[in-house]
């Protein structure tokens, strides 16, 4: 009985066939085999005949959405900036989405940066990824040449040990906690769809930080991102970045310090943060692809929480709902506007 | 050994685990040897070290001047050249391909007065590779893993111990005030053995990338699927020991201002982004392509060797497994083609 990953692989192969050969889509956003154990490549499909190279397994970790507004330009007829736009309907790019993927992509329908009516969506339920980094510190000092996926072990091979894991136990945290498993909009279904998942807490790490007292919160920070070297694979891999210039690549006028200065990297990851409140859906993918396994997750993931207790909202589940943060109602809550000046305990005066 | 050069040197080792804060003499993921400390010992890992030696020859970043702006100030605009440390700094745990890094970013460095300064106060001391990575591929590149190149002291496992090589006047000074028991002529024979078993360390396969067209390999269709699926972050760049490009800024801070020089990276648009607004790399495709073709065609075309020395760790960290082992066989298929 092939695995249920091989199942789906086998269903993809097919059905992006299908829609490329019948001229439903120009391409098919997917992933083809990585070349070291536990990667992947993204891949973009043009041809049917390149559809067996798409595969599907546990370790698809990036989120494709963040490939759909250049693949969907790829497809259109060339033409300058200032020509008008061609007439008739735009070639369709199809595309394979998670639970959250989909939820990233109905961000994106909402905030105009992708049109509905040209995404064909290959849905498939999550059941969660594997982080590599977590299975490499199961390993210390070991290289892990090949690992062999099964439905709820891995096996996990180097060049003298073999071993088997549980697969869940090295499932990414932020998959671990999802309650949304399977996604939100769906053209094409591809394999069985997950059930939600029943999760009391899903924000329990964030409020492992929030329980700290504000020195311990500050040396958490200050530690976890003391080793940032400013590459921006978070921003870059993420399908919320979209800016054509980026706050910190900004040169008239220059917001941030471009050197390791601590303060300058801890904007970059607060105001990145910031910038994705209400709209990130806790997909992990900035967190997967640092290369130096900074936890910038729990940014975004306090702010997922902050914005569900505020407005009861979480990102891209209905592609009508209104984006909290661009949309203002006499019931908004305002505890944050202050009514009278509290002193500061502590606060000096300057210039005395 | 290790104890004597803490006693009088600024002593670093590769850090395995995630380092707390920074402090001005640090350097990233590498740790400095506190001088109460007693277990002298480090663990080195299989394969390079998690960061590599650029951060002490090209330091992100340095200091090149400063000045003050404050009103009054006598010196008011006057840009100074700030202390430098003239401390010694031993590195040790240094791997073959890292230590051949250096010889290289010393090509386009020849003149750079920084750059050299800090080439005199380091001393590197090196262990050559038992074992190697799947993504380890230093011979393919001209290198060896049991390379002394670019090493001041280059250390070898031999039965009951290590052989020590000194490979430089730096290197001699580091052992001179030492009792080393002299090799036995079995282990040193014993390593040009093993060292001659690897076979001559050259590039050859990779040789026809130096005679090709340029323009067969620019347009090569590769490059499309490849910047297609890069992201464009500085990952590779910053994590890649012969990367070594930068940009020069001033930065104030309460009118002490200070003139750094600091990583670039051609993965970003701002790299090279005119002031006409006109960027000749504006599109993803582009810059994936000059970072490949610098390393293998351009760098070559001026200086000889390729700008890589095959650490591979880019290989393992790049978010979207861009192999750069793939790209050179796509290439060397092209010109085989051709």
């Amino acid at each position: 009985m092939p695995t249920i990953n091989k199942r789906i692989s086998e269903e993809i192969r097919a059905q992006a066939r299908k829609l490329l050969e019948e001229g439903e889509v120009a391409a098919v956003l997917g992933y083809g085999a990585g070349s070291l154990p536990m990667t992947v490549k993204p891949l973009v499909v043009r041809n049917p005949e390149d559809c067996s190279k798409l595969i599907w397994n546990t370790f698809c970790v990036l989120n494709l959405a963040n490939y759909l507004p250049a693949a969907l330009k790829s497809v259109e007829p060339p033409r300058g900036p200032r020509d008008p736009k061609p007439e008739g309907p735009l070639p369709k790019v199809a595309i394979l989405v998670t639970g959250c993927w989909s939820r990233n992509i109905v961000v994106q329908i909402q905030e105009h940066q992708v049109a509905r009516d040209r995404v064909v969506v290959m849905g498939v339920g999550s059941r969660g990824m594997v982080s590599r980094r977590k299975v490499a510190a199961l390993f210390p000092g070991l290289e892990i040449l090949a690992v062999k996926e099964g439905d709820h072990e891995l096996v996990v091979q180097g060049a003298d040990f073999a071993e088997t894991i549980n697969r869940w136990s090295v499932v990414r945290d932020n998959c671990q906690s999802c309650t949304h498993p399977d996604p939100v909009l769906v053209d094409v279904r591809i394999g069985e769809p997950v059930s939600e998942r029943k999760n009391p807490n899903p924000f329990m790490q964030v409020d492992a930080i929030e329980q700290k007292t504000g020195d311990e919160r500050w040396a958490w920070f200050t530690a976890e991102f003391a080793t940032c070297i400013r590459c921006y694979a978070c921003r870059n891999a993420c399908p919320l970045c979209y800016c054509p210039t980026c706050f910190v690549d900004d040169a008239k006028p220059q917001w941030v310090g471009k050197s390791l200065d601590a303060v300058d990297t801890g904007l970059f990851h607060i105001l990145r943060a910031y910038h994705c409140a209400g709209r990130c859906t806790d997909c992990g993918t900035c967190e997967t692809v640092c290369p130096m396994g900074i936890n910038m997750r729990m940014l975004t993931k306090k702010l997922n929480k902050d914005v569900l207790n505020l407005y009861n909202i979480e990102a891209g589940m209905e592609p009508d709902a209104p984006l909290p943060l661009t949309t203002y109602t006499m019931d908004d809550p305002e505890k944050f506007i202050a009514t009278e000046v509290t002193p500061v305990p502590g606060a000096v005066k300057e210039g005395k | 050994m290790i104890e004597e050069w803490n006693k009088v040197h600024v002593v670093y080792v590769p850090a395995m685990e995630k380092q707390a804060a920074a402090s001005p003499d640090w350097a990233p993921g590498w740790c400095r040897l506190d001088s109460s400390s007693i277990a002298l010992t480090f663990p080195l890992p299989i394969g390079p070290t998690p960061a590599s030696v650029k951060t002490f020859f090209f330091p992100q970043p340095e200091t090149l001047l400063t000045y003050t702006l404050e009103n009054n100030h006598p010196d008011k605009g006057l840009m100074r050249e700030p202390e430098r440390s003239r401390d010694m700094q031993v590195v040790l745990g240094v791997r073959p391909c890292d230590a051949r890094s250096v010889l290289l970013n010393n090509l386009p460095y020849q003149e750079d007065q920084f750059f050299q300064a800090n080439r005199q106060r380091t001393a590197l001391v090196g262990f050559s590779c038992d074992q190697t990575l799947s993504t380890c591929f230093c011979t393919r590149m001209g290198g060896s893993p049991l390379d002394s190149e670019g090493l001041d002291l280059a250390l070898s496992r031999t039965e009951d111990g290590f052989l020590i090589e000194v490979c430089s006047e730096k290197g001699e000074a580091l052992v001179a005030d030492l009792e080393l028991a002299p090799a036995p002529e079995s282990d040193i024979s014993a390593l040009a053995a093993r060292r001659n078993a690897g076979g001559n360390p050259s590039a050859t396969e990779l040789d026809s990338l130096k005679g090709s067209e340029l323009g067969t390999l620019y347009d090569a269709p590769l490059w499309q699927s490849l910047g297609e699926a890069c992201i464009n972050c500085g990952a590779c760049t910053f994590i890649c020991p012969t990367c070594y490009c930068f940009d020069i800024q001033d930065e104030v801070v309460r009118g002490q201002g200070r003139r750094i020089r600091y990583w670039d990276s051609c993965m970003f648009p701002l790299y090279s982004l005119h002031t006409s607004g006109h960027n000749p790399r504006g599109q993803k495709v582009q810059r994936t392509r000059n970072r490949f073709l610098h390393k293998l065609k351009y760098f070559p075309d001026r200086f000889g060797p390729f700008s890589c020395v095959g650490c591979g760790r880019c290989v393992q960290d790049c978010p979207v497994n861009i192999d750069i082992r793939e790209v050179m066989d796509d290439l060397i298929h092209l010109t085989a083609v051709e």
